[in-house]
């Protein structure tokens, strides 16, 4: 495990000639007529946190639950690290799986169930000892190893389920929605644990999660599904800023959607006319006259001010609806049109006179700020 | 408040199962144990008052002999051993074939899942002595049962099943295997299927996981069942009276013996005593085994 470099520091994913760890090939999973995972082809790189993202019904654990080897897929096909896995039962596949309720076994203590899996390798039992105990002080549980699972607490429970499924050092750990049983807090903590673990192995994670704030903390890279597809594969940062559709758009973060079409007198100026009147974008190329399409505007990109500003777009409007939350401010800002634009400002200490409630403002945004979404 | 009244609801509810334990429990046991110390009589009622007055004093007369016989004629103590011999040996062919079924129904998507345990509780629509007899139909030696294996030609001669151990353990494992399969089942379908993909997923074989998971985790469920085959087949004397021979021995038939053909009451007390005590070690071990599961 010495000098394996960190897959979120080598992007091998940006590298043409890199060999990908996991090969999915157009995978297709049908349950009577309708297509669970609906033709999907992925790449994965060795050491990867990888997140599978969407909402829930869209396909992303029987995606999971296919390369566990659970679910045979309809059509297509799983290479992990150049091994074809059809025909490889679950039991004899170079991966683990963590269960989203854990699935410890009740009437095994802690110790027993982490050496689970080494004791049905036909690892010897004072091995397996040492071993369990070396990955029981990994995730922080030593003196836990006699405890039945019903005395341990969620969080507890959620590092066990862990060890259970490191122990055997598998080549792809596959995590089903490793946090969504705990509360906000314990989650963030573990979320930064997680990647320190996943570092630490070098073992390549892939994470199958609802929580877009969850996937952007720990993801090397994201691939956003719907309705069985992915619809985009990126670096978090890439899915923020430049989302492909409006499906995505909408899914991470919160975003303000136009929608308009480009305007026929000028189709290079990249002018939009919505129902809010004309919004500049930055140019995108292959844009027809009467093109109907989607300008996002996240709502941090958005200025507000009691004074007009000079920019590409500006409005006005009321102030509908303040949220304090802390480290910044949601406005709603209702336009002349009737419309409300979600906008965000960082809160500064002890600021006198904030804006509030029913004030006229300004709003302004630049016109790179403006994505353009054809889909 | 510091006042609760006597007759408040409260009471009345826990007065309520009381009653009826010291009604239908309490008092025939007491007078179980009552005839069992008395002697018998040929009177009616046909044994001895355990209290008399005489000249105007109250006279008491206990008889343990009744106990001290049981314990010297052997066909008592061979009659409960047996009795407990038979009750295991039906205990595990029920076992043997209960699992399977109900792993098999638990494990049945829904609707089918009801329709098997439809099946499973189907006899009792039809009364149980009316079962057993059914079955002198089907194991005589000019029965059901061996006309078609004589003309299938798979034997050549009937076979004596009838008035044998053979028919008793059929007998008892056809009537009591309902009650073994119903809290096996209840236990079976609350398993967790992903226990089992967890086992499957860290390595272990199919028929290995049934065995470290799905077992150790349905051993309530065992127990239950099994107690509720174990407990009645001791005591049980229908099935061994209709279906079984005259070397077939059990209490239930003895004490059926001592009761209408002897007509001593004592002595059937007595045994009926011991039964009783006999039975409630099974219980115990039922309870603590049921605490044990509620943990889990």
């Amino acid at each position: 495990m010495s000098e394996h470099l960190l897959a979120a520091e080598a992007k091998p994913w940006r590298d043409e000639t890199a060999k990908p760890f996991v090969r999915i090939k157009g995978i297709t999973k049908k349950f009577g007529d309708l297509a669970a995972v609906d033709d999907v082809s992925l790449d994965i790189y060795q050491g990867e946190l990888f997140c599978l993202l969407g909402g829930s019904g869209c396909g992303k654990s029987t995606l999971l639950r296919m390369l566990a080897g659970f679910e045979t897929p309809t059509m297509g096909s799983i290479e992990i690290d150049g091994q074809e896995m059809s025909g490889v039962g679950a039991n004899l596949r170079p991966t683990n799986m963590m269960f989203q309720s854990y699935a410890l076994f009740p009437h095994m203590s802690v110790e027993k169930n982490v050496a689970y899996g080494l004791l049905r390798e036909g690892v010897s039992k004072p091995e397996a000892i040492s071993r369990t105990e070396d990955m029981l002080s990994l995730v922080k549980l030593d003196g836990f190893a006699k405890r039945k699972p019903h005395q341990l607490s969620g969080g507890q429970q959620q590092r066990v389920a862990l060890a259970r499924s490191l122990i055997k050092q598998p080549k792809l750990l596959l995590l089903d929605e490793p946090l969504g049983a705990l509360d906000k807090k314990l989650r963030e903590e573990t979320q930064f644990e997680l990647i320190r673990i996943q570092e630490d192995l070098g073992v390549t994670f892939i994470v199958v999660t609802h929580d877009q704030e969850e996937a952007m903390t720990l993801s090397t890279r994201i691939g956003v599904m719907d309705a069985g597809k992915i619809v985009q594969v990126g670096e978090p940062r890439q899915i923020y800023e430049d989302p492909n559709s409006k499906y995505v758009a909408d899914f991470i973060g919160s975003v303000n959607i136009f929608d308009g079409e480009v305007d026929a007198a000028a189709p290079d100026m990249m002018r939009v006319n919505t129902g809010s009147g004309p919004i500049m974008c930055a140019p995108v190329e292959g844009l027809t006259a009467n093109q109907k399409l989607h300008i996002a505007v996240r709502p941090e990109r958005i200025h507000l001010s009691r004074t007009k500003v000079e920019a590409a777009n500006a409005l006005q409007g009321t102030v509908d609806e303040v949220a304090y939350m802390g480290n910044l401010s949601v406005y709603r800002v209702r336009l002349a049109d009737g419309r409300c634009l979600k906008v965000t400002a960082a809160n500064g200490l002890h600021e006198e006179n904030p804006i509030t409630w029913d004030e006229e403002v300004h709003i302004s945004w630049s016109a790179a700020a403006s994505t353009v979404l054809t889909q | 408040m510091s006042k609760r009244r006597f007759f408040s609801g409260r009471n009345f509810v826990i007065a309520m199962p009381n009653l009826w334990l010291i009604l239908f429990f309490m008092v025939p046991f007491l007078v179980v144990l009552k005839i069992s110390l008395a002697e018998p009589r040929i009177a009616i009622p046909p044994y001895s008052p355990l209290w008399e007055w005489v000249n105007g004093e109250l006279k008491w007369s206990l008889n343990f002999g009744n106990y001290s016989y049981m314990w010297e004629d052997s066909l008592y103590i061979n009659a409960y051993l047996s009795s407990i011999k038979v009750a295991a040996i039906s205990t595990l062919l029920a076992l043997f074939i209960g699992y399977p079924m109900a792993y098999y129904i638990a494990r049945s998507p829904e609707p089918r899942r009801s329709i098997l345990l439809l099946l499973v509780v189907l006899p009792f629509w039809t009364s149980f002595l009316l079962r057993v007899y059914a079955w002198i139909g089907i194991l005589k030696t000019k029965g059901i049962l061996n006309e078609v294996l004589l003309w299938s030609g798979i034997i050549d001669e009937p076979l004596i099943i009838m008035q044998t151990d053979v028919a008793v353990y059929i007998g008892i494992v056809y009537t009591y295997l309902p009650f073994l399969i119903l809290p096996l089942y209840a236990n079976l379908v609350k398993l967790d299927d992903t226990l089992l993909e967890a086992s499957y997923d860290l390595g272990a074989s199919r028929i290995s996981s049934f065995f470290r998971i799905t077992l150790p985790l349905s051993w309530p469920g065992i127990v239950a069942g099994s107690m509720l085959v174990f407990i009645p087949v001791i005591g049980e004397f229908v099935i061994p009276t209709l279906l079984g021979g005259p070397d077939t021995l059990m209490i239930g038939k003895v004490l059926w013996g001592e009761y209408f053909s002897n007509r001593d009451w004592p002595v059937a007390s007595a045994v009926a005593m011991v039964m009783l005590v006999v039975m409630i070690i099974p219980i115990m071990i039922l309870r603590s085994a049921q605490n044990k599961g509620a943990e889990i």
